[in-house]
């Protein structure tokens, strides 16, 4: 008994040596990066390296975001960390070194919110609309909501836990359509590869999805009073190493030039 | 093969007793940190649901399933490898082992491109009789399969060989034929191992999901097994995640512990 009691006073005591170490290291990290210079913070001369978890449909145009605001920025760079929201939401609760968060949707960038890991407020940085992918040559001949109905077609969702699923189920909501699906996807990359691979006759995923998927997938667009845009918020995180260059990332996925780049892979403007 | 000098409570070499110690608290280190986040009171209304039920239930079939098909034809596949001189045996032996290599999910995938309804086999097979293995239990099953066979493989050949063929031969001497020396002399002789391997076999299967999610998809009822509930409860309500995990736990300790007991233990 006493042994274990010294042995948890001690864990504790390293543990709490540990935390202070650490905070020790942010405060020096703060006050070497800040610049004497002036309140304001130069956008030349920004330095320092960032870690950006982001969500899986954003894997290709936010690398290709990095790049640019690397050469934007010579000194600074970014980690990217690609996984579904709740994947890295739960990392970053469970306290992830992570400087930015890119959700595919708001209710998991609330909850980081809500646990004040955010700095600042989080903002709606790309919205993307809902399509329906058909293998090529849509040998379902699927021309529409109507057709997820259909018992005798190979239907796909994303699972009702997921955002793609979440806002597949309003969209069929909303064209009254009960939905005689044979998978609930686990996300929409797994989805899309059973389209592309001709295993499902149609599912429901991303504009940007379809795009992505090249010549193995076919696009059918879903009415406009039918469709689901959701909306991806980002902000920086108030355990952010380097403060400035979070913050300087954020701006640029919100500058003119980041907005081109995500709109050249199917986002769709904040 | 030594049961004589086998010994009760032998005292291990010192320096064995802190690593040893070492593998187990970091074995049992997670598990008591699942038990202490486990939503207790909740857990009754959680495990009634029926969600639960019918993962359980196509979890049980389907790892039983695969570990019946794999004693059937992983026994003769182990007993081909370990005694034949067959040309490009150590190809096939590498083979074997490929599905433990590969990430579950390519070996989905693959199993899709194989018998998916434009696979290689799958295609003409669907276009025939219009009988699909994905999203059904078979595609559970043969997914479970896919991942679990080679646990038993590479277990009874490593037995195999290690058993002393004199026996065998002497059997084959008094007359006996080559299938009464595989059942009355080989098959008891590597009992353990093929027992051990049923078991690495049942335990991978049960706990099967990116090959499951690849190839078979996930359908409350149909096709969804425990994993695959956890892995899904885990994006919106982590306590469903874990009451999930308790119970897979719960049930894979009930089924391998006797199981130890009784065939692995010395």
């Amino acid at each position: 008994m006493m042994r274990l009691h010294r042995g948890a006073r001690l864990l504790l005591a390293g543990s709490l040596l540990l935390a202070l170490a650490a905070c020790g290291d942010d405060d020096a990290g703060g006050s070497g990066s800040a610049s004497p210079s002036g309140p304001e913070p130069a956008a030349e001369g920004l330095s320092g390296s960032i870690t950006v978890f982001a969500a899986a449909s954003l894997t290709d145009a936010f690398e290709e975001v990095a790049t640019a605001f690397e050469e934007a920025n010579p000194e600074a760079s970014v980690e990217l960390n690609f996984g579904a929201s709740s994947a890295l939401r739960e990392q970053i609760l469970a306290g992830a070194p992570a400087d930015v968060f890119a959700s595919a949707n708001p209710s998991n960038m609330d909850q980081v919110v809500e646990a004040g890991e955010v700095e600042g407020e989080e903002q709606v940085f790309v919205r993307n609309e809902l399509e329906i992918a058909v293998p090529a040559g849509n040998p379902g001949d699927v021309d529409g909501l109507d057709d997820f109905a259909d018992p005798d077609l190979l239907i796909g969702l994303c699972a009702e836990q997921v955002p793609c699923g979440e806002f597949g189920r309003e969209a069929l909501a909303n064209a009254g359509v009960t939905p005689a699906q044979d998978t609930d996807e686990p996300d929409v990359r797994s989805l899309l590869t059973k389209v592309e691979a001709g295993d499902l006759d149609a599912g429901i995923v991303y504009t940007t999805d379809v795009l992505a998927a090249g010549d193995a997938v076919e696009g059918v667009e879903i009415p406009e009073e039918d469709n689901v845009i959701a909306e991806y918020p980002i902000a920086s995180l108030s355990r952010a190493a380097s403060p400035e260059v979070a913050e300087a990332f954020v701006a640029f996925v919100l500058s003119g030039e980041g907005q081109e780049i995500l709109e050249s892979f199917g986002f769709l403007p904040a | 093969m030594s049961a004589g000098r086998r010994r009760r409570g032998a005292r291990p070499p010192w320096g064995l007793v802190p690593l040893a110690a070492l593998a187990l608290a970091f074995l049992v280190i997670p598990f008591l940190a699942l038990l202490q986040r486990a939503p207790w009171s909740s857990l009754g209304d959680r495990l009634s649901n029926p969600l639960v039920t019918d993962a359980l239930r196509l979890s049980l079939i389907s790892a039983f399933a695969a570990t019946g098909i794999s004693l059937v034809i992983g026994i003769p596949l182990a007993w081909v490898l370990a005694r034949t001189e067959m040309p490009g045996r150590s190809l096939a032996r590498a083979i074997v082992v490929l599905p433990m290599v590969l990430p579950p999910v390519v070996g989905g995938a693959a199993l899709l491109f194989a018998f998916g309804r434009r696979g290689l086999l799958g295609g003409p097979v669907y276009d025939g009789t219009g009988f699909l293995l994905p999203f059904s239990l078979w595609g559970v099953i043969a997914a479970n399969t896919f991942v679990a066979l080679p646990f038993l493989v590479v277990t009874v050949e490593a037995g195999l060989r290690s058993a002393d063929r004199r026996y065998e031969d002497a059997a084959a001497t008094l007359g006996a034929g080559r299938w009464m020396v595989f059942r009355r002399v080989t098959l008891p002789m590597v009992a353990p191992s093929v027992a051990a391997g049923a078991v690495l076999c049942w335990a991978r299967a049960l706990g099967e999901f990116g090959a499951t999610v690849t190839f078979a998809g996930n359908l409350q009822g149909r096709t969804q097994t425990m994993p695959l509930a956890v892995f899904l409860a885990l994006e919106s309500d982590r306590d469903a995640a874990i009451a999930l995990s308790l119970v897979l736990i719960a049930v894979s300790l009930g089924v391998l512990v006797p199981l130890r007991d009784r065939w692995l233990a010395a």
